[in-house]
């Protein structure tokens, strides 16, 4: 056993594969939030003075607010006028083709393993890239466009959809909503937008990467998406960070609107840097994310593998509004090293005969700390409505937590909600099996995480879900208990 | 192949093993009997090295080398296979997963090239027609929501694809029917070899009607109390195993034996 | 960051608290009638006073609390309640309410203050074992009580807690030396009579029980008519190594009550607990629980039913805290709303560093029955070892159609194909009271609040008419 600890405590100092930081030429705002900063954001983007009054509207609530504390972690207080709001690589003009691109940016995408240009040719995936807080390059706008599919990134979207923009920005996620929601609104500086129309099937996945890439920078990126009545659209996003020992915020807000028979499936890997062995360093990642199933039988699903982040605090939700709309969550999170996650999702059924499945995955090794939480609303309009709950928490060694706090209220007796959660070690019995087969001890922890995942893998498009089992190996090495 | 030596081994603090003998040459089949409660369990498990059982005293050898010495997948790689009595399930790994897993971390060990897919899908189609297993099942994870004959099926599937030179059966036959108990039988004696042994764990003569053993020894008490060719399991069952007349055998637990 | 949350830190909520109410109880001090305390005991009451004055009483801002709002019980004045069994000109006697003796020690509250006249703490006791009024053990023991007082001062979980420690002037101590066993089971009822005088009282009991000793206690609570009586009560279990403790608690109280109770328990090495809990009465009914299992090995055992009827709110905050290894833990709870009920389970479930081999399991079922019925549960588990088990599971729901169909095809009605199902549900936990006279009353209580009691053999006892009892015996209605 007690090589088995060395080898945990050796996890904590796993190398962190995306640690690189590339010497981009970037063009920042002042430290610190005020007016004036927001005003500049907003001048920087030529934005139209709506969208310049929303996001004071939203600056001075903010300002009104406290930081939340009740989430299972803890962190040292953030100075909100020590971040720099804006950073965005510099560049000479508006592009106009991929080729344009300044070749620092895609040497770093390459390393990223995103070669943009070649994601075009290849993959049939479109790609929205983010670096700090703008979008750099937008894949296969030609060939979304003749099918009618906008997907640009936010500040096109302003610029092009603005109508668009304003029926829509802020209808799920207010700016009143929280903390972390009203600084987003506040300060957003780009993100991805898009925009599926009536009975279009979006032709291929779309896919946003996210990287934050200067010193010292908050990301807060938006992203909306919008499907029409009978669209469809599956939505991935991926994102990584550089080393650092000081620690970076990532508030971003993701707003989904799903009309009658549309369907949203979301899906996030996010590897955010998260810390080294003493916990220096990392990102915070405290998100918003909720959908709006607003027409009947609309469907919106989401899927987060959280391996990342120093803290993860994020709740993506489903507003069931229409009858028998559906809302999904598939969660696998792990916390190793000294990483906090709180996370889970909110379930809220209004409609008749809604139906929401929550399926959440906790992994625990190291110092870390793992906390399911989620909240399932019955109003007494949801006549009929159903849920099912399952959690399971995993522990690897003796150091960290897994906790789980699911809130149920309930106003409807026709509705019935069932929660099941289990929390327990690798199964020495299944452990044992494994080995007696010839399989390592380490690989069999692997092969055995994984099938404990494998609920909610399966729910990723093919290459993310690879991805996801790499990236979950790489967080369990050396995990061996 | 396998030599056993005055073991002692125990589990939470009590001795379950008293000093077992057993030797098992090379190319031989031996069957293992004995009442419950007499540690073929325990032999089993310590054979494969399960953590919780301690060895106390005597030893092991395996072609010579100490057995104990060795992690649980050392052993395997050296090729001792454990059919398990309860094989456990393991939610969410495909079983096909799981054996080609298994197959290619022991040839990797061995210094052996890991096989492809597509010899690995030939082997194991033509593995599974042996013991009669439904393709489906392979798709399912190990053991997950299979019958008791299907994961005996299993076990003995995973033994021919790993083609062990000990295997060591723990009760591979209880529960099964007379067609499951065929398969069983017929998958160890496609593995006879001259470099290849098996120990049969048992309660019941049944599967020995199948399946000639060499020897067959009595396990009692922890510890093997009477040996003697394939004749003496029928006299096991005809008699129970209090009717051994053994006035050597002191911890010979009469309450658990089979009617006179 | 490891260390583990209480279930509620104490965070000053914005609202309710009474200004100067720590000089208002410790005027009472002074009071005629108020028995002589040890210096302690004054020390620990300003203590705890002035914590609630430092921190307000709960509101829903309070985690804890979210689902569950007092301010009616508050507005109930906090001064003197009416002295014992002062039940002059209600229209109901103590004696009418706490009907007839059961065969062991029983002890009478009223108001907070035991009745001697009714009580009898019982010749039957094994010598050394004693079962006596709180307020003489108080003067009598002196400071051998005091860690009891200790047990949360500072660290309370809420005001109402606090409330006890510092208003507590009598309830029971039950005191078992190491290997005493009390065959009988030991009866505490508590009865509430405002008699037109609204007021709070803050019963207490305590048991000890040495290494080996075992026993079984009920707890009663009831009220009587005459305006909204408090009743804020404490009970404090510590159980030595081996002790066993068997538990039972009917909360029967008038619905224009209110009822707040707390069961505390330390749990030393292979000591068990099983405590089970029938609530159906009460405005609102919180009923606490709050168990650590300190020493290796020990086992808690923890059910309980709600019928929550219209005007009714029941909160069940469970906290069960495996401080040690090798512990086992377990704890149903089913809840059955009707009319505008809101019924609350708030169960956590805590595994502390090292406390490895735990076994724990958490469950709680709910039947939402009508249209406004309302019912919020927030199974929690909070898990810092690796090598554990723990399970939970919540779940609510409506009667099965399939089985009233089933029902009302062999001729049951459906109102009472509804009772026999509703009844069905619950038996699972009325049958954990036992077989003796405790359970009886469980039942009588349980009946009274509109549920069928089924018998052991899956009969009602009494409450169902002939169509059901013949549908239940497979025969036709003529």
């Amino acid at each position: 056993m007690s090589a088995a600890r060395a080898e945990l405590a050796e996890l904590a100092g796993r190398e962190y594969a995306y640690g690189f930081s590339t010497d981009l030429d970037t063009d920042f705002a002042p430290r610190g939030l005020s007016e004036e900063v927001i005003r500049l954001i907003s001048a920087k983007k030529g934005e139209p003075d709506w969208l310049l009054d929303w996001r004071l509207g939203a600056y001075r609530h903010w300002r009104t607010l406290a930081e939340p504390t009740w989430q299972n972690v803890t962190y040292p207080p953030i100075d909100y006028d020590d971040i720099i709001y804006y950073a965005a690589p510099k560049k000479k003009a508006a592009l106009s083709s991929m080729d344009e691109v300044d070749p620092e940016l895609r040497a770093m995408f390459d390393k990223l393993g995103i070669s943009l240009a070649e994601q075009e040719r290849l993959s049939g995936v479109a790609v929205d890239a983010v670096v700090d807080s703008v979008s750099v390059a937008t894949t296969f706008q030609a060939r979304l466009a003749e099918a009618g599919v906008i997907f640009c990134s936010f500040s096109a979207a302003v610029r092009d959809h603005p109508e668009l923009v304003r029926a829509y920005l802020g209808s799920v996620v207010p700016y009143r909503d929280n903390f972390f929601a009203a600084l987003n609104s506040a300060v957003f500086t780009d993100g991805s937008f898009c925009y599926v129309p009536k009975g279009v099937r979006c032709p291929m996945e779309l896919s946003t990467y996210f990287r934050i890439n200067a010193a010292g920078t908050g990301q807060f990126e938006r992203t909306l998406i919008v499907a029409e009545r009978g669209a469809s659209v599956s939505y991935l996003e991926g994102c990584t960070a550089p080393m650092r020992d000081e620690h970076q915020l990532h508030a971003a807000v993701v707003e989904l609107v799903a009309m009658e028979d549309a369907t949203i499936k979301y899906s996030t890997v996010q590897n955010w840097y998260p810390g080294d062995a003493e916990g220096r360093g990392g990102v915070y990642n405290f998100v918003t994310k909720r959908g709006r199933a607003a027409g009947a039988r609309s469907k919106i699903s989401w899927t987060q593998v959280e391996t990342g982040s120093a803290i993860t605090w994020k709740y993506p939700g489903v507003v069931l509004q229409g009858d028998g709309s559906v809302g999904e969550f598939y969660s696998v999170a792990v916390s190793a090293g000294h990483q906090q996650a709180d996370t889970g999702t909110k379930m809220i059924h209004i409609g008749k005969d809604t139906r929401s499945t929550i399926v959440s995955k906790a992994i625990s090794t190291g110092h870390g700390q793992n906390t399911y939480r989620g909240l399932v609303k019955m109003l007494r309009s949801a006549t009929g409505a159903r849920n099912h709950t399952r959690c399971d928490s995993l522990l690897i060694g003796g150091d960290c937590g897994a906790h789980t706090f699911p809130y149920i209220e309930v106003k409807h007796p026709s509705a019935q909600v069932e929660h099941e959660a289990t929390t327990s070690k690798v199964s020495d019995d299944q452990l044992f099996y494994a080995r007696q087969r010839g399989i390592g001890e380490e690989e069999a922890t692997s092969m055995i995480v994984n099938g404990f995942c494998r609920e909610v893998f399966r729910e990723l498009p093919m290459e993310f879900a690879v991805e996801a089992q790499r990236l979950l190996s790489v967080s369990l090495e050396g995990a061996v208990g | 192949m396998l030599v056993v030596d005055d073991l002692h081994a125990s589990i939470g603090g009590t001795e379950v093993l008293h000093g077992l003998t057993l030797e098992v040459p090379d190319g031989e089949v031996h069957a293992v009997m004995g009442p419950n409660g007499s540690g073929k369990s325990t032999l089993a498990y310590v054979l494969a090295g399960r953590d919780p059982y301690q060895v106390t005293a005597g030893r092991v050898l395996y072609d010579g080398a100490d057995l104990l010495a060795m992690t649980p997948e050392e052993r395997a790689a050296a090729g001792v296979f454990l059919g398990f009595q309860h094989p456990v399930e393991i939610p969410g790994v495909p079983t096909m997963y799981f054996l080609r897993t298994a197959l290619n971390a022991q040839r990797r060990s061995r210094g052996e090239e890991e096989l492809g897919p597509v010899e690995f899908l030939a082997l194991v189609d033509a593995k599974r027609r042996l013991v009669d297993m439904d393709r489906t099942l392979l798709d399912r994870a190990v053991n997950d929501g299979f019958s008791g004959g299907e994961r005996k099926r299993n076990e003995i599937l995973q033994m021919l694809m790993l083609e062990p030179r000990l295997a060591v059966l723990d009760e591979t036959d209880s529960g099964l029917d007379i067609d499951a108990l065929r398969v069983i039988a017929a998958g160890v004696s496609s593995l006879r070899a001259p470099n290849r042994s098996a120990v049969l764990i048992t309660h019941h003569q049944r599967l020995l009607e199948h399946l000639i053993p060499d020897r067959v020894h009595v396990l009692a008490g922890g510890r093997i109390v009477r040996s003697g060719g394939a004749d003496l399991a029928a006299e096991l069952e005809a008699h129970g195993y209090a009717g051994l007349d053994d006035p050597g055998v002191e911890a010979f637990p009469v309450s658990t034996a089979t009617a006179r | 960051m490891n260390a583990v949350t209480r279930p509620a830190t104490a965070r000053r909520p914005p609202s309710g608290t009474d200004s100067g109410l720590a000089a208002q109880i410790l005027d009472r001090a002074s009071e005629p009638g108020w028995p002589p305390e040890p210096g302690w005991l004054r020390a620990a009451r300003r203590r705890a006073a002035a914590w609630v004055e430092d921190h307000g009483f709960p509101t829903t801002k309070h985690e804890d609390w979210r689902y569950t709002k007092i301010d009616a019980a508050l507005a109930v004045p906090m001064g003197t309640p009416p002295e014992g069994a002062a039940d002059g000109g209600a229209s109901v006697s103590v004696g009418d309410l706490v009907g007839p003796h059961l065969s062991g020690a029983r002890i009478v509250v009223v108001n907070g203050r035991v009745v001697p006249e009714l009580s009898s703490t019982g010749d039957r006791l094994p010598p050394g074992a004693r079962v006596e009024a709180l307020a003489g053990a108080l003067q009598r023991l002196d400071g051998r009580l005091e860690p009891s007082w200790l047990w949360r001062a500072g660290d309370y979980p809420h005001a109402l807690r606090a409330m006890n420690d510092a208003a507590a002037v009598d309830g029971v101590l039950i005191d078992l030396p190491p290997g005493t066993v009390v065959e009988d089971p030991i009866e505490v009822v508590f009865v509430a009579m405002p008699a037109g005088q609204p007021s709070w009282s803050h019963p207490r009991v305590i048991v000890v029980a040495g290494a080996g000793a075992g026993a079984t206690l009920g707890e009663t609570y009831l009220s009587g008519p005459g305006g909204p009586a408090v009743t804020n009560a404490l009970t404090q279990v510590h159980l030595g190594a081996g002790a066993q403790l068997a538990h039972h608690v009917l909360q029967g109280e008038r619905t224009d009550s209110f009822h707040f109770s707390s069961l505390e328990a330390r749990l030393a090495e292979g000591s068990r607990l099983s405590s089970r809990l029938l609530a159906t009465g009460g405005r609102i009914g919180r009923h606490e629980v709050d168990v650590v299992l300190a020493g290796k090995g020990a086992d808690v055992d923890l059910d309980g039913l709600f019928l929550t009827g219209t005007g009714q709110h029941h909160d069940n905050p469970v906290l069960v805290d495996h401080a040690a290894p090798g512990c086992t833990s377990r704890q149903l709870y089913k809840g059955v709303i009707s009319g505008d009920g809101h019924g609350v389970f708030n169960g956590h479930l805590v595994v502390r560093p090292g406390a490895d081999g735990t076994d724990a399991a958490q469950v709680n079922k709910n039947l939402l029955l009508s249209e406004r019925a309302e019912v919020d549960t927030r199974p929690r588990l909070e898990i810092n070892a690796d090598d554990v088990a723990c399970t939970h599971g919540a779940a609510v729901g409506q009667l099965d159609p399939d089985a009233l169909f089933y029902l009302r095809s062999r001729g049951v009605s459906e109102r009472e194909a509804r009772a026999v199902l509703v009844s069905g549900f619950a038996h699972e936990i009325l049958e954990r009271f036992g077989s003796g006279p405790i359970r009886r009353r469980a039942e009588e209580l349980a009946t009274a609040a509109g549920l069928i009691v089924l018998d052991e053999d899956g009969r009602s006892s009494g409450a169902v008419t002939a169509a059901t009892t013949r549908a239940r015996r497979g025969g036709r209605p003529q």
